[in-house]
C-alpha cells in the first residue's frame, strides 16, 4: 500500500522543528482557513474526515468536539494528552520532537472549534527533550501572532500552557489527567459527568491524543476527502505506526489504516537476525496478543477487533522466539501493579496478587493450579474495575493463555531463563539464532 | 416546650418507574440504585458508599447488573433512570460473582486481626464476608504489611494493613469537616492514609471517621483494646456537652461508659458529632462525689447519712427564709432545672434563682424573655440548611456550636448560602464556611449589625458572648424586626436553653411566664397546688446581684448547683460571695473548689445515671434514658424533693414523670413576655497605644471542667497563641513569634504571638486554654480594654 507521509514528511529534513521549516510546508495555513470558517464548519470537517482518536481508544474526534456545550458562557479547555506511557507506545513524543508544530497548529484549530481560549498540553515527565522541542514550538507560534490575543485578526484569543506530568501512567487516564492537572493525586474521576460537560475546572473539556490533534491540520487544508482516501471506510487516514522489538529497523512508520502487519514489519527490515516472529502485540501492553499467523491482518480498528484484540496506539511490538511469553507477561503485569492508582479494588489487588503468582512461574515453580487462579484473578478485574487500566492488565495473561498454555506449564517445572536465556532474548543480543 | 417546625422536603418530586430483581418501583427522580434496593429490602453489599458523602465507586462491592449494560455497574454510583431493569446479587449471577471476587481481593491483604480488632463484631468487611466470601483463601503469596498504628493524631490510630482504601475517612474529613488532614497517599498497592508530616489529624471532628470506617483501621486511641462490641449495652442519649444537642449512643459494660458514638438524627446532628461529644467522659469517674458532706461544729467537713444531710440542709434554709438565693450552672436537664426553678419559689419564696454562670446582663434577660424563652418558630438546623443568607453575631460556629458549623458547611457546599459573620478576624472556622467578615472590634458589633445591608428572610444567629456588649442584644432584635430576620440565640452549655425555659430567672416563671404578671404567676401557683401569694411579684436578683448582695452581707444561704466557680463571670469575687455567706449548700457531681465551702454538699447524679431532657440551641426537646442503672446516684429534681420534703412541703417531684406531667401541664404561656431590651450601645472611648481590646471565646477542646481525664482528646486541642493586627502589632513593637502579655489590674497572659490579618486595637486570646485562661487570670470579658507588652520568657 505504501507509505504516506504527513506528518512525518519532513522529519529528515535540519531542523525539522522549527517553525521557518514547517511554514516552508504550508504550516499554519491550515490554522488561517479555519479562522476563516465558523467553529462548527471546522467540526464538521473533522467529523466528516472520521478521524478517530490515536490515543486507544479510537473515538471519533469530531463527535468527541461537537459534545461541548455552546453557549454556556463556562470557559472551555482543550487538553492534550501527551503523557505517552503505555508499554510499547512510542509515536507522541518523536512527533513532538520532530514535528510539535503539527500538534501546535492542530490545537490552535480545535481550540477554536470548541470554543476554547485555554489549551493546556499535558506531556510524560520523563521527556524533558520533548517538552523542550514543544515549550519551544509553543514559544515561536506566540512571538508569530499564532497563538496569544486575536490571533490573524480574527478575534480569537488562545494561550497555550505546557504542562509536565510527574510521571505516573494513569494520568494518561483523561479523568486522572484533568485531577493531575488541577494539582491534584491523578485518579480517574467517576463519570458522569463526562469531561465535555465538567473537564477541568467543573468546565467543558475535551481532551485529546497529540497525534491526533497533530492530524487536523492536514486534514484542514486537504480536506475530509483526501483523508478519507487512505484507510478503510471505519478506519480513514494515516496513523503513525511504531514498530518496536525484535526487528531490524524499529521506528516510525507512518502509513495508511489498513496496511497489513506483515507490510509494516517489511518497513521495519522484517525480524533481527532472520529470526521467526513469535508473538506480537499491535497497539501496546493493553491489548491481547496476536500470533505470526495474524501477519497479514490489516491493521484498523475493525480487523483487529474481529482478531479479539485492538489497534490501541497502533504501535505494534514484536518478539521473537527467544522471548518468554511467561516473562513478558509477568513483565506487563509488573507495570500494570506498578501503575495502578490505588483506587479501587479491583485492580489495586488483583495486579498484586497476580504478579505475585507470575513470579513463582518465572521462578518455574508455579503450580498448574494456579494458571486457573491467575484466569480467575483477571476474570475479577475485567469489567469491574473503576477504569481502563485495570482492564487493561487483565488482558496480557488470558491473551498470552490463548496460543501459549504450553510455555506457562513447562513454567511449573522449569524456571523461565533456563527456557528462555535472557542474553538471548534482548534486542542488541549476538548470542547465537535458535 | 418549645416545639420546632418540621419543615420536611415538600413532595412534589417527580417519580420514576423501575424494576429491581423483578420487582417494579416508583422512586424520586435521582435514587440511586443502592438505596432503592435497600428501601426493598435487598442489601447490596458495600465500603465506600456513605449516605451523606459523595459517591466515589471506588471498593467496586456493589456492583450489580444493569440490562443493556455490558459490565456490571457500582449500584451505589448510579441512579435509577425510567424504565432501568436491574439484577442484584438476589435474582444476577454475574453481580453475585462480581461482589464475591471483590471480596476475595478485599481479603487477600486483611490481617487475621478479628479476635482482637475493636471493630470486630460490628464490622461491615465481617458481615460481609459472610455472605459474598468464600469459605478458604486461595492467596498463599506474601502480605503486605505496615508498622501499627500510626498515629495520625494523639486519639486517631490507624492500622494500614485493615484499611480497605475505601476513603470514607477523608472524604468525611474534606467533604463534611472542611479539615482534609487526612489523604490517600502512594499509589497502587502502596496506596494509604496518612498526614503530612508535622500537620497532625487534628479535626474537631476526627472521630466521625472512626465511626464510619467500615473496618477497624482506623481507632481512637481511648477506646483501642478495652472493649468488644458484643460485650457492651449501647443505649440513645443526649450529648451533655453543648447546646447542639447531639443524638448519641453510650456504650457502656459493667457500669462503666465504655465509649460513645453519634446517633444518626436527620434533624439534627445526620450521622456525625464533635469529638468533645464522642470522647469526653472521663470526667464521670474523675473527682465524682458519692457521700452528702456536712460541716460540723468544729467547722470540718464530715461524711454523713442521706437524712440527716438532708434535714441539715432544710434547716439552714428555713432560717434564712427571704435572703437566699439559687445560682445554677448551664448544664442542668430541664427537668432538674425546673425543680430548682420551682424550689426557689414554693421552698424558699424567692425569685433570686439565675442559671447564668457566665457573662450575663439585665439586657440579656430582657431578650431571652421576650425573643427566646416560649418561642415556637424558632430555627431549625433544617431552615440553616436551606437559608440564603447567615448572619453571625458573637458566635464562632466551629468552636461554640460545632454541628451548627457543619450543617452550615453543607448549606454552604450545596452553593446557596452566604454566611456573614461580624467578628474580629476571619478565623480557620469562618474559612472553613467562605464566610464574609466584617472585621469588627468587640462593642461596635451593634453599630455594625445595624449599617451592613441585610436581605430579607435572613437568618441572625448570636451567641451569649453578646450578653457582655452592651446594646447588642436591643440592637440584635430591632434589626431583625426591621428585615423580616429570624434570630436566634446560641447558647454554648447543653442546659442553658432548659433552664430558661424552666424559669430559672429572677423574673421569668416557667414557659416564658414574666414573674411580674399576676395571671402569669395564678397558673403556675394553681398547678403548683399554692396560693399565688407564695410567688414572690417583684423580680428577684440576678447572678451578678446574688454575688454582689451576698458579699454586702444581705444573703444568708446560697444554694450551688452544677456550676464551677472558675466558669463564673468574676470568679474572685464569687469567691468572696462564698465567703460572707452563713450556709451554703452546694450540689453537684463533681468535687471542686467550691464543694470544701459548703455547709451541705449533696451527690447528684450525673447524665449517664439519669433520664432528663436537654432543650437544644432550636428549642427543641431532647430526652434521654438512664444508661447506667444501678448505681444510687439522685436526680437533683429528687434531692430537692427531700429537702423540701424535710421542711414539710409537698413538692411533689420526686420522679422523672412527675416533673414531666407538671412541665406539659404548664406548657407554654400565650400572654405577655417580658420587655424587649431597649439598651444603649456605649461607645468605645479613644484609648491609648498599648491598651487594646479584648477579644475572646471558647475553644471546642480547651481546659473545660468536663473535658479533664481525656489525655488523648486533649493532645488534639489547638495551641494556644494570641493574635494582633499587623499595625496594632508594629504599634507596640511586636513580631510574631514574640510574646505578649496582656494584662490589667487582675493579673495577666503570656503567649506567643501570630500576627494575624484582623481589625486593628483588639487583642484575641482564648477564653479556657491551658496557657490562658481569661477568667482566672484576669476576671475580664470580652469588650474590656486591656494593656499589652511584649512578654518575657
Ligand atoms: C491507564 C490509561 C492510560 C492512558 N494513557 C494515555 C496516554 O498516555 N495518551 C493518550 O493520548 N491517551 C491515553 N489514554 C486514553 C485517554 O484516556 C483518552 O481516551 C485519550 O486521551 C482521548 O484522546 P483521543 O480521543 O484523541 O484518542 C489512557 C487511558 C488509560 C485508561
Ligand atoms: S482500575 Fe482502579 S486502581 Fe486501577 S488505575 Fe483505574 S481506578 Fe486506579
Ligand atoms: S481507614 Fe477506614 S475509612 Fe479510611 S480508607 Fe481505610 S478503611 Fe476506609
Ligand atoms: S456538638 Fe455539642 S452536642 Fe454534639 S457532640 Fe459535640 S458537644 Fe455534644
Ligand atoms: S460501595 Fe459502590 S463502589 Fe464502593
Amino acid at each position: 500500500m505504501g507509505l504516506t507521509p504527513v506528518l512525518t514528511a519532513h522529519w529528515d529534513e535540519p531542523k525539522s522543528f522549527d517553525i521557518e521549516n514547517y511554514q516552508k510546508h504550508a504550516g499554519y495555513v491550515a490554522l488561517t482557513n479555519s479562522l476563516k470558517m465558523t467553529p462548527d464548519e471546522v467540526i464538521g470537517v473533522v467529523k466528516d474526515s472520521g478521524l478517530r482518536g490515536r490515543g486507544g481508544a479510537g473515538f471519533p474526534t469530531g463527535l468527541k468536539w461537537s459534545f461541548v456545550p455552546q453557549n454556556d458562557g463556562k470557559p472551555h479547555y482543550l487538553v492534550v494528552n501527551a503523557d505517552e506511557s503505555e508499554p510499547g507506545a512510542c509515536k507522541d513524543i518523536p512527533l513532538m520532537l520532530a514535528n510539535p508544530h503539527s500538534l501546535v497548529e492542530g490545537v490552535a484549530i480545535a481550540a477554536y472549534a470548541i470554543r476554547a481560549n485555554h489549551a493546556f498540553i499535558y506531556i510524560r515527565g520523563e521527556v524533558p527533550h520533548a517538552i523542550r522541542r514543544v515549550m519551544n514550538a509553543v514559544e515561536q507560534a506566540y512571538a508569530q501572532g499564532l497563538l496569544g490575543k486575536n490571533i490573524k485578526n480574527s478575534g480569537f484569543d488562545l494561550d497555550v500552557v505546557v504542562h509536565t506530568g510527574a510521571g505516573a501512567y494513569i494520568c494518561g487516564e483523561e479523568t486522572a489527567l484533568l485531577d493531575s492537572l488541577e494539582g491534584r493525586r491523578g485518579q480517574p474521576r467517576l463519570k458522569p459527568p463526562f469531561p465535555a460537560v465538567a473537564g477541568l475546572y467543573a468546565s467543558p473539556t475535551v481532551v485529546n491524543n497529540a497525534e491526533t490533534l497533530a492530524s487536523v491540520p492536514s486534514i484542514i487544508l486537504n480536506g475530509a476527502d483526501w483523508f478519507k482516501s487512505m484507510g478503510t471506510e471505519k478506519s480513514p487516514g494515516f496513523k503513525l505506526f511504531a514498530v518496536s522489538g525484535h526487528v531490524k529497523r524499529p521506528g516510525i512508520y507512518e502509513a495508511a489504516l489498513g496496511t497489513p502487519m506483515s507490510e509494516l514489519l517489511d518497513y521495519a527490515g522484517g525480524m533481527k537476525q532472520g529470526r521467526d516472529l513469535k508473538f506480537w502485540i499491535p497497539g501496546g501492553s493493553s491489548v491481547p496478543m496476536l500470533t505470526p499467523e495474524h501477519i497479514d491482518i490489516p491493521m484498523t480498528y475493525e480487523d483487529l477487533a474481529a482478531a479479539g484484540t485492538m489497534l490501541g496506539t497502533g504501535t505494534p511490538m514484536m518478539f521473537d522466539k527467544t522471548t518468554s511469553v511467561v516473562k513478558a507477561v509477568s513483565r506487563w503485569l509488573e507495570f500494570y501493579k506498578h501503575e495502578s492508582c490505588g483506587k479501587c479494588t479491583p485492580c489495586r489487588e488483583g495486579t498484586y496478587w497476580i504478579t505475585g503468582v507470575l513470579e513463582k512461574f518465572e521462578h518455574g515453580v508455579g503450580k498448574e493450579h494456579e494458571l486457573e487462579l491467575i484466569n480467575d484473578i483477571c476474570g475479577q478485574i475485567a469489567g469491574r474495575s473503576f477504569c481502563a487500566l485495570g482492564d487493561a492488565a487483565a488482558t496480557p495473561f488470558p491473551g498470552a493463555m490463548k496460543y501459549f498454555a504450553s510455555e506457562f506449564e513447562e513454567a511449573t517445572r522449569k524456571p523461565v531463563d533456563v527456557s528462555f536465556p535472557p542474553e538471548r532474548t534482548k534486542i542488541f543480543s549476538t548470542v547465537g539464532v535458535m | 416546650m418549645t416545639l420546632t417546625s418540621d419543615n420536611k422536603a415538600t413532595n412534589t418530586q417527580e417519580l420514576i418507574t423501575a424494576t429491581i430483581d423483578g420487582i417494579q418501583m416508583q422512586v424520586p427522580k435521582g435514587t440511586l440504585i443502592i438505596r432503592a434496593a435497600e428501601k426493598m429490602g435487598t442489601f447490596v453489599p458495600r465500603f465506600c458508599d456513605h449516605p451523606s458523602l459523595a459517591p466515589v465507586a471506588a471498593c467496586r462491592m456493589c456492583l450489580v447488573e444493569i440490562e443493556g449494560m455490558p459490565k456490571p455497574q457500582p449500584s451505589c454510583a448510579i441512579p435509577l433512570t425510567e424504565g432501568m431493569v436491574v439484577k442484584t446479587q438476589m435474582t444476577s449471577k454475574v453481580a453475585e460473582d462480581a461482589q464475591a471476587g471483590v471480596m476475595e481481593f478485599l481479603l487477600i491483604n486483611h490481617p487475621l486481626d478479628c479476635p482482637v480488632c475493636d471493630k470486630g463484631g460490628e464490622c461491615p468487611l465481617q458481615n460481609q464476608a459472610m455472605t459474598a466470601g468464600r469459605t478458604e483463601s486461595r492467596f498463599e503469596i506474601e502480605k503486605r504489611t505496615f508498622p501499627k498504628p500510626l498515629e495520625l493524631s494523639t486519639e486517631i490510630l490507624l492500622d494500614r494493613e485493615r484499611c480497605v482504601e475505601c476513603a470514607r475517612c477523608t472524604r468525611f474529613s474534606e467533604e463534611i469537616a472542611g479539615d482534609p488532614f487526612i489523604e490517600l497517599l502512594e499509589r497502587g498497592a502502596k496506596q494509604q492514609v496518612g498526614i503530612a508530616t508535622d500537620e497532625p489529624f487534628n479535626s474537631y471532628f476526627s472521630g466521625n471517621t472512626v465511626q464510619i470506617c467500615p473496618v477497624g483501621a482506623l481507632t481512637s486511641s481511648a477506646y483501642r483494646f478495652r472493649s468488644r462490641p458484643f460485650d457492651l449495652v449501647s443505649v440513645k442519649t443526649t450529648c451533655e456537652h453543648c447546646a447542639a444537642g447531639c443524638s448519641l449512643r453510650t456504650d457502656y459494660r459493667r457500669e462503666t461508659v465504655m465509649r460513645r458514638l453519634a446517633w444518626e438524627d436527620p434533624e439534627v446532628n445526620e450521622d456525625w458529632n464533635c469529638d468533645k461529644g464522642r470522647f469526653a467522659f472521663g470526667y464521670l469517674k474523675t473527682n465524682r462525689l458519692t457521700q452528702p458532706k456536712v460541716r460540723n461544729l468544729d467547722g470540718n467537713q464530715i461524711d454523713a447519712l442521706w437524712p440527716d444531710a438532708v434535714d441539715i440542709a432544710a434547716a439552714g434554709l428555713a432560717n434564712a427564709q427571704g435572703k437566699v438565693a439559687v445560682l445554677l450552672g448551664g448544664r442542668l436537664t430541664l427537668e432538674d432545672a425546673y425543680a430548682y426553678s420551682k424550689f426557689a419559689r414554693v421552698a424558699l419564696g424567692t425569685n433570686n434563682i439565675d442559671f447564668r454562670n457566665r457573662d450575663h446582663s439585665e439586657e440579656e434577660q430582657q431578650f431571652l424573655g421576650s425573643a427566646v424563652a416560649g418561642n415556637h418558630n424558632s430555627v431549625t438546623y433544617k431552615e440553616l440548611e436551606n437559608a440564603q443568607n447567615v448572619i453571625l453575631v458573637s458566635f464562632e460556629p466551629e468552636e461554640e456550636s460545632p454541628i451548627i458549623f457543619l450543617r452550615l458547611r453543607k448549606a454552604m457546599q450545596k452553593g446557596n448560602l452566604k454566611v456573614t459573620a461580624i467578628a474580629p478576624y476571619l478565623s480557620k472556622g469562618l474559612e472553613k464556611l467562605n464566610a464574609e467578615v466584617v472585621a469588627t472590634k468587640p462593642g461596635e458589633e451593634g453599630k455594625v449589625l445595624s449599617g451592613i445591608d441585610i436581605v430579607e428572610n435572613s437568618i441572625i444567629l448570636i451567641g451569649e458572648r453578646a450578653a457582655a456588649i452592651p446594646g447588642l442584644l436591643s440592637v440584635a432584635l430591632e434589626v431583625s424586626n426591621k428585615t423580616q430576620s429570624k434570630i436566634s440565640w446560641i447558647p454554648r452549655r447543653a442546659g442553658e436553653r432548659g433552664a430558661l425555659e424552666a424559669g430559672a430567672l429572677p423574673a421569668l416563671l416557667p414557659g416564658a411566664r414574666p414573674v411580674a404578671d399576676a395571671s402569669a404567676r395564678s397558673e403556675v401557683a394553681k398547678v403548683w397546688g399554692v396560693s399565688n401569694s407564695k410567688i414572690p411579684s417583684e423580680p428577684g436578683l440576678d447572678h451578678s446581684q446574688i454575688i454582689k448582695a451576698a458579699i454586702n452581707g444581705e444573703l444568708k444561704a446560697l444554694i450551688i448547683a452544677g456550676l464551677d466557680v472558675l466558669d463564673a463571670p468574676d470568679p474572685k469575687l464569687f469567691s468572696e460571695a462564698i465567703n460572707a455567706v452563713d450556709f451554703v449548700i452546694t450540689i453537684g457531681v463533681q468535687e471542686n473548689s467550691l464543694t470544701r465551702y459548703a455547709n451541705v454538699s449533696l451527690p447528684v447524679a450525673p447524665v449517664t445515671e439519669k433520664s432528663g431532657t436537654f432543650i437544644n440551641w432550636e428549642g427543641r426537646p431532647r430526652p434521654f434514658g438512664k444508661a447506667i442503672g444501678s448505681t444510687n446516684a439522685l436526680t437533683d429534681a429528687r434531692v430537692l424533693s427531700m429537702i423540701a420534703e424535710s421542711m414539710d412541703l409537698d413538692f411533689g417531684l420526686q420522679i422523672i414523670e412527675d416533673l414531666r406531667m407538671e412541665l406539659s401541664e404548664l406548657g407554654i404561656w400565650n400572654g405577655s413576655k417580658l420587655e424587649k431590651p431597649q439598651f444603649e450601645s456605649k461607645e468605645i472611648v479613644d484609648f491609648k497605644n498599648d491598651n487594646v481590646i479584648l477579644s475572646t471565646w471558647h475553644q471546642l477542646l480547651d481546659e473545660g471542667a468536663m473535658q479533664v481525664g481525656e489525655e488523648h482528646l486533649a493532645g488534639t486541642q489547638k495551641s494556644s497563641v494570641a493574635y494582633l493586627s499587623e499595625e496594632t502589632a508594629k504599634q507596640n513593637n511586636l513580631t510574631t513569634g514574640d510574646l505578649v502579655t496582656v494584662l490589667n489590674t487582675r493579673g495577666s497572659i503570656t503567649l506567643p504571638l501570630e500576627i494575624i490579618e484582623m481589625v486593628n486595637k483588639v487583642i484575641w486570646i482564648p477564653f479556657n486554654s491551658k496557657d490562658s485562661k481569661v477568667k482566672q487570670s484576669l476576671g475580664a470579658k470580652e469588650g474590656d480594654i486591656m494593656l499589652i507588652e511584649k512578654g518575657k520568657v
